[in-house]
């Protein structure tokens, strides 16, 4: 249990020298009471106790002891801090070791006495994670999901005000927040008891499925997909012009993850160099109808589109038959290769005259769909959903067609594969020619969306942000791919101010889940099957070895 | 598996429908009259006793956060000192703007959704304002950039859809003329090379310095580029060398500008170049990368000395000291605050009250307001905009650095003044 | 998700599927033939241009080898683990850096004392012990959060928490210590050059040879010569069957990674000593040269990791001027990467286990 403490104490004071805890206390959880960041600290008290009474499998009496241990050592940790920083200057260090984040972590008291209080308050919340441990899940997960919602009231503020800001809604404004500040005590009280209250009875309702109406499956299938459209259709009504621009944004990388899904999660081709397809098709566009001095064409987008998917599925053909050979970590280093000597190329000055070296490709126009200018992120993003659905519909398709099961053959063992029948060659050159395509399109609309492409948009890092996205969503799953483009691209574009710290999240976050969740949140039921097998299984070594004796008998 | 093709069909149709539909989301502007004021953008409401909000889009994240906070700064002083416009109090907002064309698209696209800001000061890069200035102008929002320097953004042909686009920074045309001016009637140069580091930023000063330079006489030997993230110079150095230049004009930011410093003398045939960088590494910071190698070498730069800006700029400075403790972080905090003082200017002249004491402010005539400024006394000199939107006095002076040691950093004594452009 | 690494395609191509389908085949010479002919038109433009001086090359040719050292001082802890792990740590880069930025916080008062420069060599070992025991804690840290657990995961399952540990390290660190940079002081000593049968070249840079030389040579006695370099030999052919030869799998990978760790410690104060900035994002762009030096020389092979960075450093330095500049390509340094990176898809295509060949690409074949 002190290892436990020790632990999440090095994990205090990390989030406290980082500056995160202080980049949170400018957000009010409840205003003038509580601050998120205020709260980060005290989450981290309440899971050492609880991870510490998870870990110790005595009676319950001794798992709260280990909670009161675990939390007092943490608080030993962060006290230890405090002390520190009165008598040695951490600033010529640790930058963000300002007098304002110990002014919170001491609460204003003389570092000797914020010690000891330290101790006890990490000792009293380690505590209550304890009794969360001890206690019966049905009245933990309420007040898990009721705390998330106040804390969640006060992160998404900026967003939640946006969207409430029609004189409509003046009421429920003033309701659920101070005036220029943060929410009430009342709102967050309000959504911590309606939240909790929904937790609970959640699974009541999920065990009796009230069928009003009894209907047949088709019908009711029907049903819940126009409920669907409907509700996406909704979206960008009721958020507003910023909420429509993320859901772009997001559409955008789910396009590019449909593309790469097929890729790496039929094909079983790692790719980190995916972002050059996406470049290849905005900047085809860009070139074809531009109406500044870079444009070839003066094209329309809807004449452009094909040609940018075209040239995007045959640079991914081209890209592919070089390595058609590679695989596995060579394949990811080669495939970044290409990724960077496509941007190094769109940037050089070499091809400046042609492609507008880092000036961009600049005045594209936006859209126009009989008659009507596709101009604001509201009309972009029905253009993006309605993209979106043919392309995941189309690699719906694929994925259950015989193209796909080859696929699915060549990712499980390349030599099996061939000796089946499958022609190699040209199943992968179709899965790198038709991921790239997909991406092309991705690249088409947010060619438009900018109305400018610059080199600087296609760094490596949307290469990488893609690969995590369909691994976090769940691999070989188009749901999935949809889920983790959510959360890894629209939640941080939500939570924009926190922009310093976004990566680091991000990066904890892609460890986290693939600690926990390895086959991702809504993962394909092979991939689901296989992660599971290969728990039991023995060392990959001796799948090689079988292949040994395969290639041997072939 | 799928049900029946009757669903998808619908999934189709509807959505088409939506699309079609959605063109009655956005109404054409006709002139809106709220309170005592009709305004064709549209009008702010201030009730009585609330902030009006004034909002910012600059870079305050990532690798050129320097940037950008150094402007927030320039801005927060700005209101620490107007205290209230038009009788109410100031809110400052902002959003990070990632110095790249899509986070430029979505800053703007936040704020342009948020129909309480009155104005908007931003962005910090050139690419972030291309894509990004067109959608706060489609919401009525006027928007002053302390930092963008790139020509086109204030050129007689940059289209209709930058009407409520101005700026105090100097045009990089001005920038970029001035020292290849100083380089060959001062210096008397007449063979130069330049690199840049492909940003938009660098490519469009090193390729203004290359122009005029030509047109004065010289010759520009070699003009390279290098990325931003390069540590080794030497290659590249050696193909200058190869040219024999007398000058090495390199416009670039810190880190590779530091590399270059450092190196071109260790590079053979470069022992006497004289070296010459822009405001991308006008700050102490850049003393520290490039170390003792800085010693003698020139930058062109916003002229920051007290002598061009006088008192006001001292004063400045020292609240600046005692807000932050420490010295300003880059070249455009001045112009900031400059813009700053010319929004809340312009609004104090377009606010309308009613008989309740709320405050009522046309968009438009803002803008109009605010382009129609003359002979506005700033930090940074007297601003006039011109219809495009260029609102720079723009001082530009050449500075030559003494000491290189971070500690004395002191803009006009170290580095020394050596050359100021005659307007 | 079987990977025998390097199957290749030399093997690939002679399988008949492939020999049927002529026109891959043409594409690849097409490629060769068209790498070759830019190459020596561009090679025969520049040597006709006579734009630069004997002397000139020769600098060129020196500072890519100097460049390659500091590849090659990184690439080295990547083949170690790759060799025990066929895993690539994406973090590499990073561990480097972590080992760099915190060294700076001992060289600063170090020089402010003076005694830095009064005792330059120890305080050089000095710097490189802070920074090897930072970065080597650093690394085994994020080995046993984020690749102990996955051992037996799929193949893309360990890549994405490097991937993920990457960025996480970087930002941790920038938010440590600001996302400006910091710059070393210099060593009075390793200023100017030294001469070096007939050519100059720069003390720091011939400091940097001297240690990417030592430090492979010490791994490569290391693991060729004691008992624990055995044991990781052994983990490499086969994790099960050195486990059942009384092998503690899990020591030697810690250990492996601790030894990548310090060799990439001491490899960042080197590189500060040459290039002196040091910030958060410094250890990624190395990072993937060195990975690709590590390729170019046969991964899992440590002379091939020494190789293969100053073969790389080289073809960066000298490429651009030699075979762009013919061909009339303005500003070819902007475009030493694609050189480089062609030449790492030319090398995997036509000879995927690297120059020095790989031990372990011939078990399949």
């Amino acid at each position: 249990m002190w290892r436990v403490g020790l632990v999440f104490g090095a994990v205090a004071c990390f989030l406290s020298l980082a500056g995160l805890v202080e980049a949170l206390h400018a957000r009010w959880v409840v205003d003038g009471v509580l601050s998120a960041g205020q709260v980060l600290v005290l989450a981290v008290f309440v899971a050492s106790g609880w991870t510490a009474a998870e870990r110790s499998g005595w009676t319950p009496a001794g798992r709260l002891g280990a909670g009161v241990g675990s939390g007092a050592t943490t608080g030993f940790c962060v006290g230890l801090l405090v002390w520190l920083a009165a008598h040695v200057n951490l600033r010529t260090m640790f930058i963000n070791a300002s007098p304002a984040l110990f002014a919170l972590l001491s609460g204003g008291r003389p570092p000797g006495e914020a010690w000891v209080g330290a101790v006890l308050a990490g000792g009293a919340l380690g505590l209550v994670g304890a009794l969360g441990q001890v206690a019966p899940s049905g009245l933990i997960r309420p007040v898990l999901v009721g705390l998330g919602a106040a804390v969640g009231l006060g992160l998404f503020q900026d967003l939640i005000l946006l969207i409430l800001q029609p004189e409509g809604f003046a009421p429920v404004r003033d309701w659920l927040f101070v005036a220029g500040g943060g929410p009430t005590a009342r709102g967050a009280a309000v959504l911590f008891v309606i939240s909790a209250v929904l937790a609970a009875v959640h699974p009541a309702l999920r065990a009796r499925p009230t069928r009003v109406l009894r209907l047949s499956p088709r019908v009711r299938r029907v049903f819940w997909s126009l409920v669907g459209i409907a509700l996406l259709a909704a979206l960008p009504l009721a958020g507003g012009p910023f909420v429509a621009q993320v859901l772009v944004i997001v559409g955008l990388y789910t396009l590019m993850g449909l593309g790469l899904n097929l890729e790496v999660g039929l094909a079983g081709l790692l790719d980190l160099g995916f972002v050059a397809f996406f470049a290849i098709g905005a900047y085809t566009v860009g070139l074809l109808t531009s109406t500044g001095e870079h444009g070839i064409a003066h094209w329309s987008f809807w004449a452009a589109v094909p040609v940018a998917v075209l040239v995007s599925l045959i640079a991914g053909v081209i890209l592919g038959i070089p390595v058609l050979g590679i695989r596995g970590d060579y394949l990811a280093i080669a495939t970044l290769g290409f990724g960077e000597i496509v941007r190094l190329l769109v940037l050089s000055d070499a091809l400046r005259p042609w492609l507008g070296g880092s000036q961009g490709v600049l005045a594209i126009p936006k859209p126009v769909l009989a008659g009507f200018e596709l101009s604001g992120p509201q009309h972009l993003y029905y253009l993006t959903v309605v993209a979106s659905a043919v392309v995941a519909y189309v690699a719906w398709r694929l994925q259950d067609s015989r193209l796909g099961r080859a696929w699915m053959a060549i990712r499980e063992d390349e030599d099996v594969a061939e000796a089946l029948g499958i022609n190699l060659v040209s199943v992968k050159l179709l899965a790198y020619g038709l991921g790239a395509a997909f991406a092309g399109v991705g690249g088409a609309i947010f060619a438009v969306m900018v109305g400018s492409v610059f080199p600087h948009s296609f760094q490596l890092l949307i290469s990488i942000q893609v690969l995590a996205l369909i691994i976090v969503g769940g691999m070989g799953s188009i749901p999935g791919v949809i889920v983790g483009s959510v959360v890894l691209i629209g939640l941080p574009e939500l939570l924009r101010e926190f922009g310093e710290f976004r990566f680091l999240v991000y990066g904890a976050a892609l460890v986290a889940m693939m600690l926990l969740r390895p086959e991702g949140l809504l993962p394909a039921a092979v991939q689901r099957r296989e992660l599971h097998v290969l728990e039991e299984q023995a060392e990959p070594a001796l799948v090689a070895g079988r292949d040994a004796a395969a290639e041997g008998g072939s | 598996m799928f049900p029946a093709r009757l669903s998808r069909t619908l999934l189709l149709v509807s959505v088409l429908a939506f699309v079609l539909g959605s063109g009655s989301l956005v109404a054409p502007a006709a002139p809106v009259r709220v309170g005592p004021v009709t305004d064709e953008w549209g009008v702010v409401r201030v009730a009585r006793g609330q902030p009006i909000v004034i909002a910012y889009w600059l870079v305050v994240a990532g690798p050129d956060a320097s940037l950008g906070i150094d402007s927030r700064r320039g801005i927060e002083l700005a209101i620490d000192d107007k205290k209230t416009v038009a009788g109410h109090p100031i809110r400052l907002i902002g959003e990070d703007s990632g110095c790249n064309a899509e986070g430029g698209t979505t800053a703007a696209t936040k704020l342009a959704a948020n129909r309480q800001i009155v104005a908007a000061i931003g962005s910090s890069c050139s690419s972030e304002a291309v894509p990004g200035a067109p959608i706060l102008c489609k919401a009525g929002i006027v928007t002053v950039s302390p930092s963008n320097t790139a020509p086109r953004l204030t050129d007689p042909k940059r289209g209709p859809e930058y009407a409520c686009y101005l700026r105090t920074a100097h045009n990089d045309l001005v920038q970029g003329r001035a020292a290849a001016q100083f380089a060959y009637h001062v210096l008397g140069v007449r063979r130069a090379a330049t690199i840049h580091d492909g940003s938009p930023y660098a490519e469009g000063l090193a390729n203004v310095f290359a122009d005029v330079f030509k047109r004065l006489g010289g010759t520009i030997t070699s003009q390279e580029a290098i990325s931003p993230t390069d540590t080794d110079m030497r290659p590249v150095l050696t193909r200058i060398a190869a040219g024999r230049p007398q000058l090495l004009y390199y416009p670039i930011f810190i880190a590779a500008g530091g590399h270059i410093t450092r190196q071109a003398k260790e590079v053979a045939g470069l022992e006497n170049v004289k070296l010459m960088s822009a405001d991308g590494t006008f700050s102490p910071d850049f003393w520290k990368a490039a170390g003792e190698a800085a010693r003698g070498m020139y930058h062109s730069s916003p002229d920051l000395s007290v002598e061009a800006l006088g008192p006001k700029y001292q004063q400045f400075l020292e609240k600046h000291q005692r807000k932050y403790g420490e010295k300003p972080l880059s070249a455009f905090h001045a112009h900031a605050y400059d813009a700053a003082m010319m929004i809340f200017a312009a609004i104090e002249k377009v606010a309308r009250k009613d008989a309740q004491g709320n405050t009522y402010i046309g968009r438009k005539a803002l803008r109009d307001a605010l382009f129609a400024t003359r002979n506005f006394p700033g930090i940074t000199g007297t601003l006039t905009c011109n219809p495009y939107g260029d609102c720079a006095d723009p001082k530009i002076a050449v500075y030559q650095t003494i000491s290189a040691d971070p500690a004395k950093w002191n803009p006009g004594v170290d580095p020394k003044k050596v050359w100021s452009m005659k307007r | 998700m079987t990977e025998g690494v390097g199957s290749l395609a030399a093997g690939a191509l002679r399988r008949p599927a492939l020999r049927r389908l002529n026109f891959v085949d043409a594409f690849l010479w097409a490629f060769r033939l068209a790498v070759i002919l830019v190459v020596v038109w561009g090679t025969v433009g520049t040597l006709r241009l006579g734009r630069y001086t004997g002397e000139q090359w020769v600098d060129f040719v020196v500072f890519g080898l100097a460049q390659g050292g500091i590849y090659a001082l990184i690439a080295l802890g990547y083949t170690m683990v790759y060799g025990i792990l066929r895993m690539i740590n994406f973090a590499h880069g990073e561990v480097f850096m972590s080992g760099a930025y915190t060294a700076y916080f001992a060289a600063a008062p170090l020089a402010a004392s003076g005694f830095l420069n009064q005792h330059p060599i120890l305080s050089l070992l000095l710097l490189m012990a802070v920074a090897a025991a930072v970065s080597t804690g650093v690394a085994v840290l994020v080995e046993r959060v984020a690749y102990r657990p996955l051992r037996r995961a799929p193949r893309l399952v360990p890549l994405i928490t490097a991937i993920g540990a990457s960025f996480f390290l970087q930002y941790a660190f920038r938010g440590l210590y600001g996302s400006g940079f910091k710059a070393y002081p210099e060593f009075e000593l390793f200023k100017g050059e030294w001469q070096v049968l007939g050519v100059g070249i720069l003390r720091t840079q011939a400091v940097v040879l001297v240690g990417a030389a030592v430090l492979m040579s010490a791994l490569y006695q290391f693991v060729m010569r004691t008992k624990v370099g055995k044991a990781m030999r052994a983990v490499s052919e086969d994790k099960d069957v050195a486990a059942l030869m009384g092998i503690d799998v899990d020591r030697i990978i810690v250990l492996t990674f601790a030894i990548g760790g310090a060799a990439a410690g001491a490899a960042g104060v080197l590189y500060a000593l040459v290039f002196k900035q040091v910030h958060f994002f410094m250890g990624f762009v190395p990072g993937i040269k060195a990975f690709t030096a590590a390729v170019l020389g046969g991964i899992g092979n440590i002379p091939g990791a020494m190789l293969g960075g100053l073969f790389l450093g080289v073809v960066e330095s000298v490429g651009p001027a030699l075979f762009l500049d013919g061909l009339g390509i303005v500003a070819p340094y902007q475009l030493k990467d694609v050189i480089a990176f062609t030449m790492l898809v030319m090398v995997l295509i036509f000879r995927p286990q690297g120059i020095l060949g790989e031990r372990l690409a011939a078990k399949r074949a």
